[in-house]
């Protein structure tokens, strides 16, 4: 056996200078060279781990094999086989917690580069289009109905349409894709990747029916009424919190949500081609620890803030969000104040925020997170300058289903009932998955989900 | 793609769009808006559903021009199409048999009461409206308010037609007969629905005023359309627009609401230069 080959090669990505002041996507990718150097570090082990590490269960090896005998094609077709999406995974995918970390090269620290050499085959696709027209299989005669087009969503249609369904795919907004479209940046994930993503699944025979705001529009019995005899619901986590200090209305304050929205989906950052505005400040803050508060204090970066500072209340090692993600933020230009708690804002008398008050903390014994609890420190608040705060606590499941649908369990947190292994809620002939069951979390776990709820509601529709 | 079936300049600045849009259309109800958006550039905005045709499939909204966006749609002729339209969206108007009801109505905001008064009727309160413009040349729909009205008073700021003044001066002798009124809905600019608020308040009518903060994605989303509801953070996209007037913060809402002024003008002009002049 030859040598194992533990240099893992590196992403060539724009300098932090160059990228903190464009929305261009920041990594660009392997080259082919890169691209089949790391996948002939590949050992293709007998025991498949990294199958096993992924949520939708993509044959690694296989697509890794066919990439190393230049066989393209047939990586695209082994990664599409269980993955729809690998552009938006290829990207987003926390591997390092997944397939990477039980590669088997990972015990000598340098496990192959799986999410870099799923985004190079799906960039390649994108590029050649070998996939082409689908073979649309046998109709079953059966109709579903999916509510929410984000990773959840376009997994169940994608999943469902190959197995003979007519999926009709529901979106509230005026895109597809979810918080693929409205929360990740541009330069994390760029909207052209998504959109041949969605397409694809729309090639499957998948209708998508945009501006559908269900709950509103139709109600799920009033689907189940026109025939949907499944329905999957993956409508997210779509409903910002936010901290219930005082002076949280003040102008100059976003939810996450909305900070992103703007930028993203509504491409205010090209304003005023774009007709949808944002206000350009200097001093902003955004409070958490998570990707989103990332991904929000990077764009604010971008959109020309001179300073830019994430307060987290916990110190880095607690921090919910990829290293990768808070390495980048930090090479950029972000300020980390950790151990920082916000009190109470501070505004002008136009209604405009000028400042935050803060406390500092200390952290004490693990809570039921497992993170160690911060508490406040006595007499240590301290008021920071700013214009602009963007809110980036978290978000909770959107009520506007669950409201308007009897026999729809909810937790007390808002989330859907769901059996873990089969995604069925309370209600018969509802599925529901990703965010919407377990509260914000990741693309690849709600895609995981979906491919689960698939392979039930396909048994369900193949009883009827 | 959504269809202008018929276009009516209401005013010179106030715009009709009956919109083919048959989904919307089946469950569309009174004081509910839809989020519309002109083109693939465009923002989205909220505008309430001023009528509905379920036969037909078709949704009528009223929107007057004010900033670039409005100004926008204002270019779109009959048989050309809107790139979205999406709705109904938020809680309907809650309509119930109180006895007398006042809606009251400023402006283009007239397209948004006449259906709730309509309702109110149907339901067999006597309804008086008021209706208040800044001059003549602006009135319309008088003729479809009064039809759905049992008394029907206009008022115009100048006094160039119907009573000299402002809406709250005949909603105040009303509220003086006492008990003839049971309910106040007052719906119209921010500053009017406050001083109706203000009006109806030491007589404690009931009040309904139907907000208009600025939103984006008006399904919950965004938390910008959130108000202060009695202390309270709500968001008018999902638990209003409609809110009992005597417990909203009206100076916090007014000053949100100013929130973009000066991208507002950046964008008008922007418009104005590229392809905007008609």
């Amino acid at each position: 056996m030859a040598k194992l080959d533990l240099n893992r090669v590196p992403m060539p990505k724009q300098e932090p200078e160059a990228r903190a002041g464009n929305f261009d996507e920041v990594a660009f990718g392997y080259t082919e060279s890169d691209a089949s150097a790391e996948a002939s570090r590949c050992i293709q082990c007998k025991k498949r781990n990294c199958t096993e590490g992924c949520p939708v269960g993509v044959d690694i090896p296989e697509f890794i094999a066919a990439l190393n005998d230049g066989k393209m094609a047939e990586a695209v077709r082994v990664l599409k086989g269980k993955n729809a999406l690998p552009g938006v995974c290829g990207r987003v995918c926390p591997q390092e917690t997944q397939c990477e970390e039980v590669c088997t090269l990972a015990k000598k620290d340098a496990p192959i580069a799986i999410g870099r050499l799923e985004r190079y085959v799906a960039d390649w696709e994108l590029k050649n289009k070998s996939v082409g027209d689908q073979e649309i299989p046998v109709q079953s005669g059966r109709k579903v109905a999916v509510v929410g087009s984000g990773p959840a969503g376009l997994t169940v249609a994608a999943e469902l349409a190959h197995r003979g369904h007519k999926v009709t795919l529901f979106e509230a907004l005026h895109v597809a894709g979810g918080v693929l479209m409205y929360g990740i940046p541009e330069f994390r994930m760029p909207k052209h990747v998504v959109q041949a993503e969605v397409d694809y699944v729309k090639s499957l025979g998948v209708e998508l029916k945009l501006d559908s705001v269900i709950g509103k529009m139709s109600t799920l019995n009033e689907l189940q009424e026109e025939g949907f005899e499944a329905i999957f619901l993956g409508t997210g986590a779509g409903l910002p919190m936010f901290l219930g200090i005082p002076g949280e209305n003040l102008n100059g304050i976003y939810s996450a949500n909305e900070f992103l929205t703007r930028v993203n989906l509504m491409k205010a950052y090209l304003f005023p081609e774009y007709d949808t505005p944002i206000k350009v400040g200097k001093r902003i803050v955004v409070i958490g620890g998570g990707n989103v508060a990332m991904d929000a204090a990077r764009c604010a970066l971008r959109l020309g803030f001179d300073e830019v500072t994430i307060v987290y209340r916990r110190s880095r090692a607690e921090m919910p969000a990829r290293m990768e993600e808070a390495e980048n933020a930090e090479e950029e230009g972000v300020v980390f104040k950790l151990l920082t708690n916000p009190v109470r804002f501070v505004g002008n008398d136009q209604g405009w925020v000028t400042g935050m008050e803060c406390v500092q903390m200390e952290l004490g014994e693990p809570d039921e997170s497992g993170r160690r609890r911060p508490f406040e420190k006595k007499g240590s608040e301290f008021i920071i300058d700013v214009d602009t705060v963007v809110v980036a606590l978290g978000t909770t499941p959107n009520p506007l289903v669950p409201t308007t649908t009897e026999g729809l369990a909810t937790t007390r947190k808002g989330t859907v009932v769901a059996d873990e292994a089969t995604g069925q809620t309370t209600k018969p002939g509802v599925w529901a998955g990703g965010d919407v069951v377990t509260g914000a979390a990741t693309v690849i776990s709600a895609m995981g989900a979906g491919t689960r709820a698939a392979a039930s509601m396909d048994a369900y529709l193949k009883s009827l | 793609m959504y269809r202008i079936v018929t276009r009516e300049d209401l005013t010179p600045a106030i715009h009709l769009f009956e919109v083919d849009a048959p989904e919307v259309a089946r469950k569309a109800q009174a004081g509910q808006f839809i989020v519309v958006r002109v083109d693939e550039t465009g923002e989205r905005i909220p505008l309430t559903i001023a009528d509905w045709d379920r036969d037909k499939g078709t949704v009528t909204v009223v929107a007057m021009e004010v900033g670039k966006t409005t100004r926008k749609l204002a270019t779109v002729k009959q048989g050309e199409s809107i790139a979205n339209f999406a709705g109904p969206l938020g809680v309907p108007t809650h309509i119930d048999r109180y006895g007398t009801v006042v809606c009251v109505a400023g402006g283009f905001a007239i397209a948004t009461i006449v259906p709730i008064a309509r309702a109110m009727k149907e339901a067999g309160n006597r309804v008086i409206s008021i209706m208040g413009f800044r001059t003549k040349d602006l009135v319309f729909w008088e003729d479809r308010l009064r039809g759905v009205s049992d008394e029907l008073i206009v008022v115009t700021d100048d006094g160039s037609y119907g009573r000299h003044g402002v809406v709250t001066a005949p909603l105040k002798e009303m509220l003086d007969d006492e008990g003839r009124v049971n309910r106040v809905i007052a719906i119209g600019p921010t500053v009017m629905m406050k001083f109706c608020s203000l009006t109806t308040q030491p007589f404690r009518v009931d009040t309904i005023v139907s907000l208009n903060p600025i939103m984006v994605d008006g399904t919950g989303m965004c938390g910008v359309c959130r108000v202060s509801i009695g202390g309270e953070t709500k968001f008018t996209c999902v638990d209003g627009p409609d809110f009992d007037a005597h417990l909203v913060d009206w100076d916090e809402l007014m000053t949100r609401q100013r929130t973009y002024l000066d991208e507002e003008k950046v964008a008008t002009e922007h418009w104005e230069h590229s392809c905007g002049r008609r």
